[in-house]
């Protein structure tokens, strides 16, 4: 298997962009990657693609070839995945393993989506269809409610508490606030995000991801080839997509999500690091609860301890291992499909040493995870420099 | 009778288009007597986690419970 750098990012602003179509958005991510690498359209040898819905948001299929031809890339593999919320995740893992593996040498992996243009009550059906449509959807079960639901089960086995949560909310917008990228750049308080309009309860307005639109894209390359686009690569030290149960009523543990640990286990294994090793990381907080059992997921702290991590400041700008410096799902904004390849960038910008205000003073190691649905797909990544 | 345990729940407020006017409504999965879990609508007094709660009726393909009366 070769080695795989990353020597192109490229992101819109994630927003609400009345004047913007699904296209525009993928295709200046996708320049704006292109130029990064100094590569051209014809130097591209297959377009993965990741989006969640953009036949239901928007009323457009075959997406990878449309929005690959508006980049003048035709005549080659043009693909799209489709994993939930970690559509784009699934599209860079496998874009790496077919680089890994020495069927290509140089691909742009995208992500998008398009999500404003729809009521949020239609979001909100559209986004419950990565749940079990036939079980807990029919009953009524939003995304916002099956995360409550975790957060529920959560606060009762392990003592986890509301300001638990509320203290996600308040470090991912005050990292947010400094992200000129960011779709919310506002600092909010303990007190606002415990006062919020309820959501499904205890999550109120402000423990959810928003409804943004949005692309990012990365260019892949084999690791020998990487210093002929770039002096700054980065390196894909680890990486694994794993899956579980759609259905949360399935799954025998809801406080924690097994596709997560594993997809973990492996990325650790394959990158020769632990935990520990992870200076800094870009979680899945699509709700509060998810980045606190995130961290208890891939180690950083033990099984329960993840709300007291949070509340603690440990994983604030400046603290142990900071997390979501980007400002998160939560500030940055939540355009679904281009959510996991938007997490690479970040990584990619903190290891270039291109964060601005951001910039972690520790940044070589990197790790970021990107889940689907309410944990039937995960994907983790692991970058350092190269 | 159908019967079992709340697991978790929660209390939904933004609901989904279909469900708008519903809303805000309880929402539980409940660990069934029988075995296995089910995602279920609970029905009059709210319920919290380790409450037993019965079948009330199925309708529509979504099983509606409430706090199983004490006998």
């Amino acid at each position: 298997m070769r080695g795989v750098a990353v020597v192109g990012i490229g992101k819109t602003a994630f927003g609400a962009f009345a004047d913007r179509d699904l296209r525009s958005l993928a295709v200046e991510a996708g320049q704006k990657c292109l130029a990064d690498a100094r590569v051209s359209p014809s130097q591209i040898e297959a377009f993965y693609l990741g989006n969640f819905a953009g036949p239901s948001f928007v009323g457009q299929n075959h997406l990878a070839p449309y929005i690959a031809s508006g980049l003048g890339i035709t005549g080659v593999p043009c693909t799209r995945f489709e994993a939930a919320c970690a559509s784009s995740g699934s599209a860079f893992f496998h874009a790496v393993s077919s680089v890994a593996a020495g069927m290509y040498d140089v691909v742009l992996v995208g992500g998008v989506e398009k999500m404003t243009s729809q009521s949020t009550a239609k979001v909100a059906e559209i986004l419950a269809g990565a749940g079990d449509t036939g079980g807990e959807v029919r009953a009524g079960a939003t995304f916002p409610a099956l995360f409550a639901m975790i957060a529920r089960r959560h606060m009762f086995e392990y003592g986890t508490t509301r300001e638990d949560l509320a203290a996600v909310a308040v470090k991912n917008h005050a990292n947010g606030a400094k992200n000129p990228l960011a779709h919310m750049r506002k600092v909010v308080t303990m007190e606002q995000v415990l006062a919020g309009k309820p959501i499904s309860e205890p999550l109120t307005v402000y423990d959810c991801s928003l409804i943004s639109d949005g692309a990012a894209a990365v260019m892949v390359v084999p690791l020998e080839r990487a210093a002929e686009f770039t002096s700054k690569p980065v390196r894909v030290l680890g990486i694994a997509q794993t899956s579980d149960y759609v259905a949360l009523d399935a799954k025998d543990d809801i406080t924690t999500f097994r596709a997560v640990r594993l997809a973990g286990e492996k990325a650790y294994k394959m990158a020769g690091l632990s935990a520990a090793d992870i200076e800094f990381a870009e979680l899945h907080d699509c709700f509060t609860i998810a980045e606190i059992i995130a961290t208890e997921d891939l180690g950083f702290v033990k099984k329960g301890e993840g709300g007291a991590y949070a509340r603690e400041g440990r994983t604030c700008l400046h603290g142990e291992r900071p997390v979501n410096a980007s400002g998160g799902l939560k500030a940055k904004g939540h355009p679904v499909g281009a959510t996991g390849v938007g997490q690479i960038c970040d990584l990619a910008m903190q290891i270039r040493g291109e964060a601005g205000e951001l910039q972690l003073a520790r940044h070589s190691v990197g790790l970021a995870e990107n889940l689907g649905g309410s944990g039937a797909t995960a994907v983790v990544t692991i970058l350092g420099a190269a | 009778m159908t019967t079992g345990i709340v697991y978790t729940e929660t209390v939904v407020h933004a609901a989904p288009e279909q469900f708008v006017a519903e809303a805000p409504y309880q929402l539980a999965i409940v660990s069934l007597v029988e075995g296995g879990r089910r995602t279920v609508r609970i029905l009059g007094e709210r319920v919290a986690i380790g409450n037993a709660v019965e079948l009330a009726e199925e309708r529509g393909g979504i099983a509606y419970f409430r706090k199983a009366s004490l006998k």
